[in-house]
């Protein structure tokens, strides 16, 4: 640990402990986040120069905002449980992965698999997000002002994927629980997804995420719903010879 | 795993510097691939000049006396510069093929890296900063370049198996990723008058793409080939003289990033790549799209 180096970046603004990506290592930044404990005064973050760096903010278990002033590598604020994390740039592959809960916005793109395996929490990407988004996901509401790539949501066990633009082949493949809300074009819908009605209560959980995501002229009703047909719960004897 | 790099400059101010940015683009993605790098640099066109660039082992065996010796077998003036395990052959581009057929009889354990009328490929077993500083990138000029970081997954970790590849005159690949139907496609292309120097996949695809073109296809035709006739995982980039191009088979798992400005296009396996790019803030970044056929000509 350089704890002076810190602490001399952080006279700067008592409020909010910097951290210089091109001064420090990303295992000091990681390693000081992990250090915190229930309680800290030290509840804002601030990163700079992340210039792709994998892993920023990685496991972050308090609930402290960190600002990251710049466009992130692979796995950015996977695992995160209660932090509330805004990539001032775009993110590479697998942001969110894992999120516990807590959230994190993405203000530029995100690449592939965003938010997958997510168990709570919520991811907003304000530009596009690429294939596989919310792959696996597990109760985590992700929200996407653009677009999604192919294979988003595939095998999708619950939580839910909000699209205000279109999403790419095969949305949903394989889904069990997860809802999916899409507000343009679907190129195509995966194995047993199905488009579902809207109902009353669909609409009220779909303004929530709006709200939570700052998302505003955007009405619930613009959007179709998808999820499982459930056609691939159990096993089928009739099924047999595709095995 | 693997890095790849592209770099493809539109203004003419930054040509001296291709070799320097590219070699920074490659070894900020060495943590990628340990095993071997390789960089190929597109020069200044000269008239009356072709170039190929050889390998070996025992470079200084192999490379005394090349110059004197080739020029009276082929009858035609003949320089050789040497860059350590490399050297670049320079002749009369009429001359190219009986010269690369005879440096190969009058010294065969030479390596042929590539011919054409601008490019030259240096590639090493080692990490890419060493690979860079051997051969003395980071002080060469060009148009544009592409370079890539191994981490092996087909075949043996060995000069030969080191990227790019080229398999027909200024033309060149780099791949991150693996194909599934190389044994087949090689046995079509040899079939066709293909000559392979591994078992590497990707000297396939980079055959694959001589072979289309070769047949009146340009860039952009060739790399939408790969995607009906090429299994496997893929991301691509290719140079050609005055050509670079990108492809990702339709699944795109294996990373991609690209950026442009007024000044050049870029790419990179990752964003790391791009960052000491000049005006990279400003440029157009995006994930190029699955399936999805980019290229660029001079």
């Amino acid at each position: 640990m350089t704890a002076t180096k810190l602490s001399k970046a952080a006279t700067h603004d008592h409020a909010s402990r910097i951290f210089d990506l091109d001064v420090s290592s990303l295992r000091e930044l990681n390693q000081a986040l992990h250090n915190l404990t229930p309680g800290s005064n030290e509840t804002a973050w601030e990163v700079l120069h992340p210039k792709g760096s994998h892993s920023v903010a990685v496991g972050v278990d308090q609930p402290v905002t960190i600002d990251v002033r710049g466009s992130v590598g692979y796995y950015c604020g996977g695992m995160n449980s209660g932090s509330t994390i805004t990539v001032h740039g775009s993110a590479g592959p697998g942001v969110g992965e894992n999120m516990m809960s807590g959230s994190i916005i993405v203000k530029g793109d995100a690449s592939q698999y965003a938010g997958a395996t997510g168990k709570g929490g919520l991811l907003v990407i304000e530009g596009n997000a690429s294939s596989r988004c919310g792959i696996s996901m597990k109760g985590i509401d992700i929200v996407v002002h653009g677009n999604i790539g192919h294979m988003s949501a595939f095998m999708a066990q619950s939580g839910n994927l909000v699209v205000l633009g279109d999403a790419g082949d095969a949305l949903g493949d394989s889904i069990y629980e997860a809802r999916l809300f899409v507000r343009g074009k679907v190129d195509s819908l995966g194995a047993d997804c199905i488009a579902k009605e809207m109902r009353p209560e669909h609409l009220e959980l779909l303004q929530g995420l709006l709200d939570r995501a700052g998302v505003t002229g955007v009405k619930p009703s613009e959007f179709k719903r998808y999820g499982s047909a459930r056609t691939l719960y159990n096993f089928n004897i009739d099924n047999a010879d595709a095995y | 795993m693997c890095g790849i790099v592209g770099l493809f400059l539109k203004d003419k101010s930054l040509e001296p510097k291709l070799g320097a940015m590219l070699s920074e683009m490659l070894v900020s993605l060495s943590d990628r691939g340990p095993d071997s790098a390789g960089i190929a640099i597109y020069g200044a066109p000269s008239r009356n000049e072709a170039k190929i660039t050889i390998q070996s082992a025992k470079p200084a065996r192999d490379f005394r006396d090349l110059d004197t010796e080739l020029a009276k077998a082929i009858g035609a003036p003949v320089s050789i510069a040497v860059k350590s395990t490399h050297a670049v052959v320079r002749t009369t581009p009429a001359k190219i093929d009986e010269a690369r057929e005879t440096i190969q009889a009058l010294r065969p354990d030479i390596r042929i890296m590539g011919a054409g009328d601008v490019v030259e490929i240096y590639k090493e077993v080692g990490l890419p900063e060493a690979v860079v500083d051997r051969f003395d990138v980071r002080k060469m000029a060009g148009t544009h370049g592409i370079g890539h970081t191994r981490m092996a997954t087909e075949s043996a970790v060995t000069t030969m198996g080191a990227h790019p590849f080229s398999t027909g005159a200024d033309q060149c690949l780099v791949h991150n990723g693996s194909l599934s139907n190389h044994n087949n496609v090689r046995r079509e292309l040899i079939r066709e008058g293909m000559k392979f120097e591994t078992e590497n996949d990707t000297e396939v695809a980079a055959a694959y793409l001589s072979s289309q073109m070769a047949h009146g296809k340009n860039l952009g035709e060739a790399l939408e080939g790969t995607l009906s006739d090429l299994d496997g995982f893929f991301t691509f980039v290719v140079g050609t003289k005055n050509g670079f191009g990108v492809v990702r088979d339709p699944i795109a798992c294996k990373p991609a990033v690209m950026a442009e400005t007024d000044q050049y296009v870029a790419f990179g396996s990752e964003y790391r790549a791009l960052t000491k790019l000049p005006g990279i803030d400003n440029a157009r970044v995006w994930e190029p799209e699955p399936a999805t056929v980019y290229f660029w000509e001079h």
